[in-house]
């Protein structure tokens, strides 16, 4: 079957997934290797999901492990000392 | 080997049985995880922290209750979606819709940007900090139900069962979301890219 533009960008997010069947996958991968549009798009839109894992895009806050964790250990504390005066 | 699993039920069990200390062990590989589910509901950085501390406490407080039958970081990850919308409830009161009332139904136009003169971004422009801004500021502005499947799915790696599961909403509207929410990015990161990376006629080459 022969797809157009509009039908790949429908996919275009289970294609990168590769949850698409192996015919759709076929059926794209021929549209893409003559559209520059949808390959453009397609490869757009991986970079922005590369970009999105890298650590540095969403940073924690300074010190937050550390926080959380002499929180932790409080909290423990304290439910020691209740589980104590009983 | 032990897989991960098989050591995170031998850690909780140690947890349980008095060695509470290790509990600190079992949460660190998810802790940016618990932040980042936090912060892709509340939107700000001290309640986001806030709240990811008391999901830890929550967790550690409800161990006994986790069954096994979901992932540790499933399980955690819930108790940071509850614990978010929770906040954001108190946050925005009572007229706001809560986030499950949210159908992705609406209109909207989910076709992605098309560029000609791009192909891929050069590793120059991924570097940029401009580009990861954006990028923060396109993923913030996301409405809630896109932002947060993204979140689960693209940032934290979650599988789309997984995802699912913690949203306690079906693997097809997983993806139905997910897929929107990365056309929406799409479409509002083009006008970066395309002023970032020259044409370049002629050369052809895609991530295989």
């Amino acid at each position: 079957m022969k797809l157009d533009c509009k039908h790949v960008w429908e996919h275009i997010s289970e294609y990168i997934d590769d949850t698409v069947d192996a015919k759709l996958r076929e059926d794209i991968e021929r549209h893409l290797e003559h559209c520059e549009i949808c390959s453009a798009i397609l490869d757009s839109t991986r970079n922005i999901l590369v970009l999105t894992a890298d650590d540095r895009t969403f940073e924690l806050p300074v010190g937050y492990s550390e926080r959380l964790h002499e929180r932790l250990a409080k909290e423990m504390e304290d439910s020691e000392k209740d589980s104590t005066k009983e | 080997m032990r897989t991960t699993e098989a050591h995170e039920a031998g850690l909780i069990a140690r947890v349980l049985a008095g060695e509470k200390e290790l509990f600190h062990e079992l949460i660190r590989p998810y802790e940016r995880m618990v932040y980042l589910t936090l912060f892709s509901i509340v939107k700000n950085e001290t309640e986001a922290e806030d709240g990811a501390q008391q999901t830890v406490i929550s967790a550690y407080r409800h161990l006994a209750s986790f069954r096994g039958d979901a992932k540790f970081s499933t399980w955690l990850t819930t108790i940071a979606i509850n614990e978010g919308r929770k906040r954001l409830k108190k946050a925005k009161g009572a007229a706001e819709q809560s986030l499950e009332e949210q159908a992705e139904s609406h209109e909207g136009d989910f076709t992605p940007a098309p560029l000609t003169d791009w192909r891929e971004i050069p590793l120059e422009a991924l570097e940029r900090k401009e580009l990861r801004e954006a990028l923060r500021v396109a993923v913030a502005e996301l409405p809630g139900i896109y932002r947060q499947v993204f979140a689960l799915r693209d940032l934290e790696e979650l599988s789309v069962e997984e995802t699912a599961q913690a949203l306690r909403i079906n693997p097809g509207a997983v993806k139905v979301r997910l897929h929107r929410a990365r056309i929406m990015l799409q479409k509002r990161l083009v006008p970066f890219l395309k002023t970032t990376a020259p044409a370049r006629r002629g050369f052809f080459r895609r991530a295989p």
